[in-house]
């Protein structure tokens, strides 16, 4: 019998795992994964606003995530320092400044390792909306500029002599990646949020040759790893994130040598 | 597009691209200064310059990626711009065959695609992935998917820099068809200019500022050319000149102020004129 928590666990997750697809591909390609990173880090800071300010914990995370990747990309823009040096920065800052805010509030239900790591008991039917939600807006958006992000993803100034306002394309992409990131804390957590991006699509990767397979191919890897991985969580009582991301490491471990091997016998191209 | 009348020494068309005063701030350093430049229709024009004289700057500008911080750039409406980046770094994590790359973000019939496709000899590399492609393959699926579009200028920055000679050769060797056998006209930033000194128009040298312009052979023998490439540089294109250029371009009209298409009534240049 499945119970009332695993069902709303599972939705959650797959509506993850179909917008996490698409995304990773992104991610692997523009070699986002660190940005991705710091921006989950930054996400502790605004549940601790959400839960300072009494505003929903997922706007709040939006707000908070929507704002650091405006101020990171700004940054980036200006060039005072290496990219990577930046994100150090800024990552462990918004962690640091999340735990210090944290440690103000008085309140014995918060469980920080939920947060970090992700619980399946913690979903609530809000949360299924804000998946769907915003999983919706993120499809919508990723069709509709999906050639687009593609060709500034291989040539930016190519894209931009053929008319893509590339500054707004770029941004809307980031701006998606807050939207996933603030939705999937319930279920991976905070610390691996980029690994349920990174690893589908890179699974994929070596299985595919056009890049709309490999979105849709992420996101069937990313359904397997999340479902393997909640019913881990519940029936090995594992933490859910990192359940979720062991499956995924499985799926990746298991199908990288076999591509190998049909590739190298000429089976897959 | 309206043809060219031929044979006549005045035609009334507006240049495709014109650039006015354009100067360009960096750090406090102007990296364009007061450039001046018309684009023509069926103009080729190659841009040289040292290092550093601001050429992909004003590629730039011309394209309108950036406003001038002076100056202003007014395109003709509706400017169909075909462009090709001096390489593009296929990434092997991006699967993608050159058939999707092509037809990204295009709205392409099966006819435009085949005619261009035999057109820049890329038939053998269409379902092949971008990431094992030559660098010369790679510049003529970038060549190929400039013209898509049927454009009415063609940009090009410096787009064999990373090719091999023999690859330089036939790149400029098929852009000079691509010239003959279209109405479009050229933009071009190269440094390999004793490659492109018979197929080019007119040379525009920039230093920051515009230090000469003209027709290729008397731009090799004007003072500030020898002055910023020596005088060696200056005898080598002078010979290629002598020796290469086979066009009837009607000589003596190196004007420096005025650069639209009048009195090139070149056969070769114009196609069925």
């Amino acid at each position: 019998m499945l119970d009332d928590f695993i069902v709303r666990a599972l939705l959650a997750g797959m509506g993850i795992a179909i917008i996490a697809g698409p995304l990773g591909c992104f991610v692997v390609w523009r070699r986002m994964a660190y940005f991705g990173d710091s921006l989950a880090h930054s996400a502790l800071l605004g549940i601790a606003l959400g839960l300072l300010t009494g505003i929903s914990g997922n706007l709040a995370t939006v707000i908070v995530c929507s704002a650091f990747a405006v101020i990171l990309l700004w940054l980036q823009h200006a060039r005072i320092l290496a990219t990577d040096t930046l994100l150090g920065i800024m990552a462990h800052a918004a962690l640091s400044i999340g735990m210090v805010t944290l440690s103000f509030i008085d309140n014995q239900r918060f469980d920080l390792h939920s947060y970090l790591f992700g619980d399946i008991l913690t979903v609530q039917s809000v949360d299924l909306y804000w998946i769907f939600g915003g999983g919706i807006i993120v499809l919508i958006l990723l069709v509709r500029y999906w050639s687009s992000l593609t060709l500034m993803t291989l040539h930016e100034d190519l894209a931009r002599a053929e008319g893509v306002k590339t500054f707004w394309v770029n941004l809307m992409l980031v701006l998606l990646m807050t939207i996933v990131v603030a939705v999937s804390i319930r279920i991976v957590g905070i610390l691996l949020i980029t690994a349920l991006l990174a690893i589908p699509a890179a699974t994929a990767r070596q299985w595919v040759r056009s890049p709309e397979t490999m979105a849709m191919l992420a996101a069937v890897l990313g359904l397997a790893a999340v479902v393997t991985g909640i019913y881990g969580s519940a029936y090995l009582d594992t933490p859910t994130g990192p359940s979720i991301v062991t499956a995924a490491t499985i799926l990746f471990a298991v199908l990288f040598p076999v591509s190998a091997v049909l590739k190298k016998r000429r089976i897959l191209h | 597009m309206p043809r060219l009348p031929s044979g006549s020494s005045i035609s009334f068309m507006s240049p495709l691209i014109s650039a006015k005063n354009v100067t360009v701030v960096r750090d406090g350093r102007s990296v364009l200064k007061d450039v001046s430049v018309d684009i023509g229709v069926r103009d080729f024009l190659t841009i040289i310059g040292p290092n550093g004289a601001g050429k992909s700057m004003l590629l730039k500008c011309l394209m309108g990626f950036f406003a001038p911080d002076q100056g202003k750039v007014s395109p003709r409406k509706d400017l169909r711009i075909g462009y090709v980046p001096q390489r593009l770094v296929a990434d092997p994590t991006i699967p993608i065959t050159v058939r999707r790359f092509l037809h990204l973000r295009k709205k392409i019939t099966a006819e435009a695609l085949k005619s261009v496709v035999a057109e820049t000899e890329i038939g053998s590399s269409l379902d092949r992935p971008l990431a094992v492609l030559s660098g010369g393959e790679l510049q003529r699926v970038l060549l190929a998917r400039a013209l898509l579009d049927a454009p009415q200028l063609l940009v090009l920055d410096e787009p064999a820099q990373n090719l091999d000679i023999t690859g330089q050769l036939s790149f400029y060797k098929l852009l000079e068809r691509v010239y003959k056998e279209r109405e479009v006209s050229i933009l071009m930033v190269s440094h390999d200019l004793h490659l492109v000194m018979s197929s080019t128009k007119n040379v525009l040298c920039l230093s920051g500022e515009v230090c000469c312009y003209g027709e290729p052979n008397s731009v090799a023998k004007n003072p500030a050319f020898i002055s910023l490439f020596g005088e060696d540089m200056a005898q080598m294109l002078a010979s290629y000149q002598h020796h290469g250029h086979s066009h009837g371009h009607n000589h003596g009209h190196g004007h420096s102020h005025s650069h639209s298409v009048e009195n090139d009534t070149d056969k070769k240049a114009i196609p069925h004129a």
